[in-house]
């Protein structure tokens, strides 16, 4: 008889949402997690706490730099201890909700690390020691993913920190170098740059945000330039040098020439991040990884019988909402039911400012793959909301079959588009035309008319422009 | 009461056939029992009973087409006798956890079908229908729940529009004689005649030829094979060899190893090699992955896991994807010489045959050895005369040469 139905390993958005989910089909469940609190990466050192910082060094550059414009003449100050403050409390009081949704669940939280021991058991080893063994009809491996290391840059938390440190560092840098021009490196690089740092990008790339549609990428690389982030495109960082004063970056063209050197107090590695499976046990289940290290996993279920796995563990865009989903749809597999995720729908979003959000397929996708497709592109500087709060920067894209108006993408790029996707998102569940949005009502004066425009220029009828 | 449903079939499958149910209505079941298997493009699959009672229904006949989440049948409570069951008996627990996916038939009810006229219409519809007078109940929708895009509207507008000379003349339906038997293709056969007949219309596909001297690996099996098999639980075969020589020669001419994207050349430098399987239901290619990372025992034992997958039907699609280079084995049927079909995209294969003891010439003298055709298939579009004559001639020194496999010379 086995203790439970599914036991879960890792409590971040994946494994949380898996737990409640499964709590709400009446399944017995328990979740492991080691850290001292719920809601893994996303919660503790990612999405959350970085939204945070993001949402009050934006306030505060406007303070400083919009304020006067607008007609408002104040002395904005820095309060870095009491920012950091605000940010650990919202962040304790949403963990402690997760914590509050297990009980109301009958969800068990096993703390400890969690390790596969053999079929239908997992092996608990708790902070203090003890081990413990929990036997379960299914597990379910939803342990992420962690920051991806770069040979000659070794992260100390310090002077070189990775995404969880560079939310915490003591002062605000005055050269922070940013290793990785993705969505992280972008997102923390703006925080730090807003409240006072030099901030220098360098990316082996020679684009930044390489999985971006690439007018939004473009217009965002532009955007961030004149708000004073220095991009290094191209380069490559092969080494770096604690010294007294900070850290040397030892830097070479990715295409070849000759070296140099970057001096920074702060050096923020974000490079990408790779699936966590150390001492997971995978090898005494016999669960497959493929050469990068992702769990394989057809539908939810590995290649053990019994065995799932969902979120940064395996395939796909390493996002706490691809993780949410999964995590519901494995459980209801595993309860019997049909569980399912449109892999075709899943948003996008850099909290940048300008914000970035997308959902399907790139103009570039749709013509390597061949569709032919129309665009309806529409700018914020012709939306008249986003013109009177001094907001009128970026674009909305839409492309769509140029057979049945069927959208495939969105891509938009300005103020607030986080909260826009949304839309798109119903829509194209739907597969809905960019005419169906094009009809479809919206309240003026908003931004979200700037969706309602972009829809119709696919048909050529864009009314603002 | 509970249905069969449809389990879901793996992303980008989206129908199978129903092959064959093993209960009749009526019949009683139990819980986790094999009632009936599906069958899909790939891969055949099997929903068992979700729990004890009598198939009371079956919907979909043996030979239908089935989606996803479409009701097979029903599984009534009680004996095989009581067809109307007390209500109260299906007021049951949560479904219990079913850790095999593909046998956790959904206890959920049958949705509704949403018809055309009833959901409520997107305003692209609506617009067309107004303008145009197109019934839309009369139109089958692909949207969500079986809703009407705007695409489904144009689609059935530009049928209207088509004068109906246009509809496809029906095919006169061949009749069938007394001394012969017309049977459906199963949806596997279906499969492999299109992709074969796809690879022979893509493909500049042409056959090289050599022959080896199989003598020195015949001579090292057998004075290895007992003390082989008992290091590594496996029969050393010839699979291993060749397909050591193989990798070998691909890396000595990646060409072979590559497959044409667009006006690009795809160059993998990873060698998943498709190993030909013959199964009572037909040939399948079950791909050994990063075979030039594992050993000889590797080879082996990965190919014989491999081929009791596929003649026990559980291969997963994840198995049957993504191959770089192909090895068939006429020769355990006896083929003496034949000319392989490339397994598309792939851009060779490598044919082996029989072993036949014949006279050849060695060093001036007539002796007897064991013989193998081979035979190269590949896309000349991406292979050269010489680079195909060459990765044979490669094939043959390590095959004739063993020693060569280790020195990887």
């Amino acid at each position: 008889m086995a203790e439970y139905d599914v036991v879960i390993i890792g409590g971040g958005p994946g494994g949380y949402n898996a737990a409640i989910r499964a709590g709400q089909l009446g399944l017995r469940a328990a979740c492991v997690e080691l850290r001292g609190t719920l809601g893994g990466t996303c919660l503790n050192v990612g999405c959350i706490p970085s939204k945070s910082l993001l949402h009050a060094s934006e306030l505060y550059e406007l303070a400083v730099k919009d304020f006067a414009g607008l007609g408002i003449d104040v002395e904005a100050k820095l309060n870095l201890p009491a920012m950091m403050k605000q940010k650990a409390e919202s962040v304790g009081q949403l963990t402690k909700g997760i914590e509050f949704l297990f009980k109301k669940n009958k969800v068990d939280w096993i703390k400890g690390a969690g390790r596969l021991a053999g079929p239908g058991k997992v092996e608990v080893t708790a902070p203090d020691g003890t081990v413990l063994i929990l036997e379960t009809k299914a597990i379910v491996i939803a342990t992420g993913s962690e920051p991806a290391p770069l040979p000659g840059v070794s992260v100390d938390q310090g002077r070189i920190v990775d995404s969880t440190g560079a939310l915490d560092l003591p002062e605000v840098p005055k050269h922070l170098v940013v290793i990785g021009a993705g969505v992280i490196g972008l997102e923390l690089g703006s925080v730090w740059r807003r409240l006072g740092a030099a901030v220098t990008v360098v990316e082996f790339l020679d684009r930044i945000t390489p999985t971006l549609d690439g007018d939004t990428a473009k217009t965002l690389q532009r955007t961030l330039t004149k708000q004073g982030m220095v991009f290094k495109l191209g380069a490559k960082v092969t080494g770096a040098t604690l010294t007294n004063k900070g850290v040397t970056l030892n830097i070479e063209p990715a295409a070849g020439g000759p070296a140099e050197t970057l001096e920074a107090d702060y050096v923020l590695l974000a490079i990408g991040r790779r699936p966590f499976t150390q001492d997971l046990g995978l090898e005494t289940a016999g669960v497959t990884v493929d050469r990068r290290g992702f769990i394989e996993t057809h539908h939810f279920a590995t290649n053990v019988p019994g065995i799932y796995a969902i979120g940064d563990v395996t395939q796909g865009p390493m996002l706490a909402h691809k993780a949410e989903d999964e995590a519901v749809a494995c459980i209801e597999v595993i309860s019997g039911k049909a569980g399912h995720v449109n892999y075709a729908v899943i948003p996008n979003v850099i909290y940048t400012f300008p914000e970035v959000a997308a959902v399907g397929a790139t103009e570039e996708e749709l013509k390597a793959d061949g569709v032919a497709y129309k665009v309806g592109k529409f700018p914020f500087s012709a939306n008249s909301r986003a013109k009177v709060n001094h907001e009128a920067e970026g674009f909305v894209k839409v492309l769509a079959d140029a057979n049945t108006d069927k959208i495939l993408g969105v891509h938009m790029i300005g103020p607030d588009v986080s909260e826009m996707i949304g839309e798109y998102c119903v829509a194209m569940e739907f597969g809905a035309s960019s005419e169906d949005v094009a009809r479809t009502c919206h309240p003026h004066p908003t931004r979200s008319e700037a969706l309602r425009q972009a829809a119709m220029g696919v048909e050529g009828w864009t009314m603002q422009v | 009461m509970t249905d069969i449903m449809t389990p879901a079939l793996g992303e980008s499958v989206t129908e199978a056939t129903v092959a064959r149910w093993a209960k009749k209505a009526g019949e009683a079941v139990k819980r986790d029992e094999v009632i009936v298997e599906l069958e899909t493009d790939k891969v055949s699959l099997e929903v068992s009973a979700p729990e004890d009672g009598v198939l009371s229904e079956i919907n979909a006949e043996e030979g239908a087409t089935v989606v996803p989440g479409q009701k097979l049948g029903v599984v009534g409570a009680g004996t095989a006798a009581a067809k109307s069951a007390p209500p109260a008996a299906s007021k049951a627990e949560p479904p219990p956890p079913a850790p095999k996916a593909e046998a956790a038939p959904a206890a959920t009810a049958d949705p509704a079908p949403v018809t055309a006229a009833a959901a409520t219409l997107p305003p692209s519809v609506r617009r067309i229908v107004e303008e145009s007078g197109l019934d839309p109940a009369g139109v089958s929708g692909t949207g969500k729940d079986g809703r009407l895009t705007k695409g489904d509207a144009l689609a059935a507008l530009a049928a209207r529009a088509a004068p109906p000379a246009a509809a496809p003349v029906a095919r006169p339906v061949r009749e069938i004689h007394e001394r012969e038997e017309r049977v459906p293709m199963t949806r596997l056969r279906q499969t492999i005649a299109r992709r074969l007949k796809e690879a022979q219309q893509t493909a500049a596909m042409l056959t090289t030829f050599n022959e080896v001297d199989m003598s020195a690996v015949m001579a090292l099996r057998n004075q290895y094979k007992d003390v082989f098999e008992k290091r590594h639980g496996v029969k050393l075969g010839f699979m291993g060899f060749f397909v050591k020589a193989c990798i070998f020669a691909l890396k000595d001419v990646p060409a072979v190893n590559a497959e044409i994207d667009g006006t690009d050349l795809v160059y993998k430098n990873h060698y998943d090699i498709g190993v030909a399987v013959g199964t009572e239901k037909g040939l399948v290619v079950p791909v050994l992955r990063d075979a030039d990372e594992l050993t000889l025992a590797g080879v082996e034992s990965g190919i014989a896991a491999l081929g009791k997958k596929a003649r026990d039907g559980h291969l997963a699609l994840e198995d049957l994807q993504g191959g770089t280079f192909t090895i068939s084995n006429g020769g355990v049927y006896g083929s003496l010489m034949s000319t392989p079909i490339l397994n598309a995209p792939q851009s060779g294969v490598l044919g082996m045959h029989k072993i036949q003891d014949r006279p050849v010439v060695v060093g001036g003298q007539i002796v007897v050895r064991p013989m193998m055709y081979l035979a190269l298939s590949y896309d000349h579009r991406v292979v050269d005369g010489q680079g195909a004559v060459t990765f044979l001639v490669k094939v043959k020194e390590h095959i004739e040469d063993p020693q060569r496999l280790l020195l990887d010379v």
